[in-house]
């Protein structure tokens, strides 16, 4: 949902324990832009969010930004907060403080449908799906086609399962023989399949990757890694958390390393080495 | 390449590749994939086996309970118990359970007695006031469980003693209020005549398989499932010539699939009722897909208490009076039980409206047949509760299996 300049994530909280100055900088590095400046191809920024659960500070004063067409890698150690702020962006949890910018306009983001509205879609680490529905309900879950008037007005299955069919052949899933098959029936990889074609169903501007090939074998890890590419050229700003080294050089245009809650650094593949992004990754100076 | 993906209508679809195997074999291996992907779904059709069972075992056991006249009456005497199990469902699609249902039935009869008897009211008037009482309290209840994130069990425990003593404070120091209006005494003791009750399957009959038909063509079932309107119009055939061998399709048993048709169509074709199995099936997962979790919470236990006070028009109807003891007994227990044993999950997410009619048949139909048999209210409980714990057993197993099987999956992958 478009909601200017509401909401509470305004509030400003004192640091408990962090060093601001490195961040400050960081934040420059993040954001070349700086400032209130925003550039025409900006799709998504996060400016200074900070989410903490009790006495853990999850994230603090996180800010990054994703332009159309541009993949930024998430990357960072276990705990690092970035399924957190994935969490945040996608309207799953509401931060403590920070803001979010869609296409450069500010928006309130309390929920995932708000998310949804504002052109974000999400494939979530535990998947997010029904075990007791099939492929197509789990797909069409939140945005059912409908036919009919009035109090007639029904679920058009027929056209879901049309669609859901097309879907995961244009995403080239060949593992799911049937797609009326209940997910508990589902292998972890079909599953996982199943989270990218909802996340891709719709053209979204922004989509949000966490971990996306955990669960894949082979052949469905590079179909997925294909279709960030062909996404990206599409014109999709996609945020992506992966652990795996050679497909953040493969599809990032700019990696963001998280460290305890903090933007660690900002690299470019093209002027860095993995040996790099893991010293960043365990705090290191790069 | 990748191998197409085929949007089959049902996993029975997926035929396997013919082989030499005797036919014996065939059919068993058919028979356990059946078994298999009724008992996975949530289907009626184990419960449905059970009821033939009992059908069987009974009329072994006395010549009358498969006659006419008793299978007349079995099914007034499950319609109560199927209409507050059908409300019962609602709320256990989603996982949770109404404990209230008994005592919100007998608030709400007492209310109609006040408003028939003591007001004089017009019976239409009345009715209508009585369901929104009870779509009001259901959704009083539904309040503090979906927004507050209480437990459901604690509230409707809650509601349940809440709303007995609502009861028992409407009916006032006489404690029984006699409801003679002839209108709301039909909804029970009257049955169809029989030229309509055949009328009436003719069209439901005709809608049913002009509905199937029409899906066919729009490539909307399976070659295979066009046998589920044959198996429907049998069906509707044979219980109208039962009931049409005795008085006539009883109008209580007629309100009741009213009833059902209209929650079975909800519940399959409209979004908030395949919500319902969302929000059973993992809540967390249907709120990040943008459904609203919490309102459809507090619309199942709305519709929950609407059919409450639907149960408490029948009860009112079927004795005349509404009194302390309307909604009261073991009512709620029997409900809850029918629900289960009819295949509905108490963990949610699994389950079908028709489970209220196959389990109250089997609940009453085992009162019955012990009725039959001369035995005793002790026995009668006895039987009741075995029949209720072997469902709760197979819900738990089959949940069981479920969970181990997509270990196992997430382990291959």
């Amino acid at each position: 949902m478009m909601v200017s300049e509401s909401g509470d994530l305004q509030a400003d909280r004192s640091e408990p324990g962090r060093q601001a100055a490195p961040i400050a900088a960081e934040r420059q590095s993040v954001m070349p832009r700086g400032g209130e400046a925003v550039a025409p191809s900006e799709a998504l920024r996060v400016d200074g969010v900070s989410k903490s659960f009790g006495l853990v500070q999850a994230l603090y004063r996180v800010s990054l930004s994703v332009d159309h067409g541009e993949v930024v890698a998430l990357v960072g150690d276990n705990g690092a907060g970035k399924s957190t702020l994935i969490k945040v962006i996608s309207g799953v949890i509401v931060p403590d403080e920070g803001q979010l910018y869609v296409n450069g306009e500010r928006v309130v983001v309390r929920s995932p449908n708000d998310a949804a509205q504002c052109g974000i879609r999400t494939i979530h680490q535990d998947l997010a799906l029904a075990d007791n529905l099939d492929v197509v309900e789990n797909l069409y879950l939140g945005r059912e086609l409908f036919r009919g008037v009035g109090p007639l007005r029904r679920l058009d299955f027929a056209a879901m399962r049309q669609r859901t069919a097309a879907a995961l052949l244009e995403l080239g899933i060949g593992t799911i023989s049937n797609i009326r098959t209940p997910m508990a029936q589902l292998s972890g990889g079909q599953r996982q399949t199943v989270a990218v074609a909802r996340a891709t169903l719709e053209n979204c501007p922004i989509l949000l990757f966490d971990e996306p090939t955990a669960s894949l074998g082979l052949k469905e890890a590079r179909h997925v890694i294909e279709l960030v590419q062909r996404l990206r050229a599409q014109g999709t700003a996609i945020l992506i958390i992966t652990h795996n080294m050679r497909q953040v050089f493969e599809v990032a245009d700019r990696i963001v390393v998280l460290h305890l809650g903090k933007v660690g650094a900002v690299l470019r593949p093209s002027s860095t080495t993995p040996e790099v992004v893991v010293r960043a990754i365990m705090g290191k100076a790069p | 390449m990748s191998e197409p993906v085929s949007p089959a209508a049902h996993p029975l679809d997926e035929i396997p590749p013919r082989d030499h195997a005797r036919p014996t074999d065939r059919l068993v291996s058919f028979a356990k994939r059946w078994l298999s992907a009724a008992l996975s779904q949530g289907t009626a059709m184990p419960a449905i086996a059970s009821l033939v069972i009992i059908a069987v075992f009974f009329q072994s056991q006395s010549q009358y309970f498969l006659s006419p006249g008793n299978l007349s009456n079995l099914a007034v005497q499950a319609t109560l118990v199927a209409i507050i199990a059908l409300g019962e469902i609602f709320v256990l699609l989603l996982g949770d359970i109404d404990l209230s249902l008994g005592s919100m039935a007998g608030a709400s009869a007492a209310l109609l007695g006040v408003m028939i008897t003591n007001g004089h009211m017009p019976w239409l008037l009345a009715i209508f006031i009585m369901l929104a009482f009870g779509a009001l309290l259901g959704s009083f209840q539904g309040w503090w469980i979906a927004w507050l994130g209480i437990p459901a069990f604690v509230v409707t425990l809650a509601g349940n003693m809440g709303f007995l003593g609502l009861q028992l404070y409407i009916l006032g120091p006489n404690g029984t209020l006699g409801i003679f209006d002839p209108n709301i005494a039909a909804l029970s003791g009257t049955e169809l005549p029989v030229s309509v009750g055949w009328i009436l399957a003719a069209i439901v009959g005709v809608a049913v398989v002009a509905s199937t038909l029409v899906r066919y063509a729009r490539g909307g079932v399976a070659v295979r499932s066009l046998s589920r309107p044959v198996v429907v119009g049998v069906l509707i055939v044979v219980a109208v010539a039962v009931f049409n061998a005795s008085r006539g399709v009883p109008t209580p048993f007629l309100i009741l699939i009213a009833l059902l048709v209209v929650a079975w169509w909800v519940t399959m074709n409209t979004s908030p009722g395949r919500h319902l199995f969302a929000v059973g099936g993992n809540a967390e997962a249907a709120r990040r897909a943008g459904v609203q979790v919490k309102r459809i919470r507090m619309a199942a236990f709305a519709v929950s208490g609407t059919l409450g006070a639907a149960g408490g028009l029948i009860a009112a109807s079927y004795n005349g009076s509404a009194g302390t003891l309307t909604g009261g007994g073991t009512l709620l227990l029997e409900a809850i039980g029918a629900a289960v044993i009819g295949g509905t999950s108490l963990f949610g997410g699994r389950g079908s409206v028709w489970a209220a009619l196959v389990g109250a048949l089997i609940m009453s139909g085992v009162e019955n047949g012990l009725d039959l048999m001369n035995s005793d209210q002790p026995v009668k409980y006895m039987v009741q509760g075995v029949i209720v714990l072997l469902a709760v057993s197979l819900d738990t197993i089959l949940r069981r299996r479920q969970s181990r099987g997509r270990q196992l999956g997430a382990a291959i992958a």
